[in-house]
């Protein structure tokens, strides 16, 4: 039988001597049954994000030289993904005492009861351990380390240490993001070169734009749980500027593979024409300050910014794909 | 707490929609395991015997 409210309970102090409370508060409650459903559980692998994950780390390990076996190709994305589904878990149990707090979250299995913590962080710490074992084990372990590092970046590092500190949270915190296209090549070539550096790059600098701009139009809630995003501590007026300038750096990183040689021309051009429409979009952001014309500007520019990453991979994919179908063709 | 789940003498009783969930939850558990199964077991046909033999 457990007893609960025990180990909190505060000790009081009566005529020079401690006197426990617990003995007259101590309660007899029946174990927590759980009536968590599978899909509660899925929820907690943030579904979203991972499908992200997934595309990024497909195209890290389709450009990357040589054949790969299609399972092993296939138990590396699984890998990959679970991985990034155990740092979501870890992530919600770490942060279930704010999501309750912001409306964004306060649907999320933890806030509304349904999973404990504790539930929560087992779940992503048995994930964990079997995405990076069975990676390594089936795959090899400089992928699997890597994904393990991947792993705790965005627990220890973003969640624990950055997330409640600092207005540069999700600047660093976006290596975490950045890292499964690096996993995958590291999946298929057992090494590391220049091209999965550069679409480490480009996520890297795409994070800051894409969540200034959520922050914009969620400063209160972020206000409310005592988030230090930047918009709360340096207000929206500075966060547009530096959504602009971040939107520079990453058109121009985003280009930089093509006249060095890496990604070829089709890659090169849909980037510069994808990157015009961010840099439109992020100078209408800070041009637009107030009233709904601002509000507008900041929700085009968070759902241009998922397709112009998803788009910037997916030419990369493509153009793999017609290399390999063009022999079959002509 | 539901009333229902009042431990009597022969321990805590489910009700039927917790047993239906632990039962997912069961099913779910028993997928995974056996996936994960058959992917060793898919690898070491493709890798061979040597299959968890390799270089750091």
């Amino acid at each position: 039988m457990n007893v609960r409210g025990a180990r909190d309970a505060p000790r009081t102090q009566q005529a020079g001597c401690v006197v426990s409370v617990v003995d007259q508060k101590a309660v007899e409650l029946p174990p927590r049954i759980s009536e968590a459903s599978v899909a509660d559980y899925f929820a907690l692998l943030k579904p979203r994000v991972m499908s992200l994950v997934i595309f990024t780390a497909l195209v890290g390990l389709m450009i990357a030289p040589g054949h790969v076996h299609p399972v092993l190709g296939f138990i590396s994305i699984l890998c990959i993904a679970v991985g990034a589904g155990a740092s979501g878990a870890l992530n919600m149990a770490l942060e279930g005492d704010i999501d309750v707090l912001m409306s964004r979250t306060a649907n999320r299995p933890i806030p509304r009861g349904r999973i404990t913590r504790g539930e929560a962080m087992g779940f992503g710490l048995t994930l964990s351990f079997f995405s990076v074992m069975t990676l390594g084990a089936l795959v090899n372990w400089y992928a699997g380390g890597l994904l393990a590092f991947t792993i705790f970046f965005y627990v220890v590092i973003y969640t624990m240490g950055l997330k409640r500190r600092t207005a540069q949270n999700i600047v660093i915190g976006g290596a975490a993001g950045a890292l499964p296209p690096v996993v995958a090549w590291a999946a298929a070539t057992g090494s590391l070169s220049m091209e999965p550096l550069l679409l480490f790059l480009i996520i890297f600098f795409w994070t800051p734009p894409h969540f200034w701009a959520l922050a914009l139009f969620r400063s209160d809630d972020y206000a409310r749980a005592g988030v230090p995003m930047l918009p709360v501590v340096a207000g929206p007026d500075a966060t547009r500027l530096q959504i602009l300038l971040y939107t520079i750096v990453l058109v121009a990183i985003a280009a930089a593979p093509w006249p060095l040689g890496y990604f070829d021309w089709v890659y090169g051009v849909t980037s510069l024409i994808l990157g015009a429409g961010m840099l439109v979009l992020a100078i209408q952001v800070y041009r637009h300050r107030t009233g709904s014309q601002a509000l507008r500007a900041t929700r085009r520019l968070f759902a241009f910014s998922i397709l112009y990453l998803f788009a910037l991979f997916a030419v990369l994919l493509l153009d793999v794909v017609a290399k390999a179908l063009a022999p079959l063709i002509w | 707490m539901d009333s229902e789940n009042k431990p009597d003498g022969d321990g805590i009783v489910l009700t039927e929609a917790q047993k239906k969930r632990r039962r997912e939850r069961s099913i779910a558990i028993a997928w995974a395991l056996g996936v994960l199964v058959l992917l060793f077991f898919a690898v070491t046909f493709i890798k061979g015997p040597g299959v968890l033999v390799r270089p750091m």
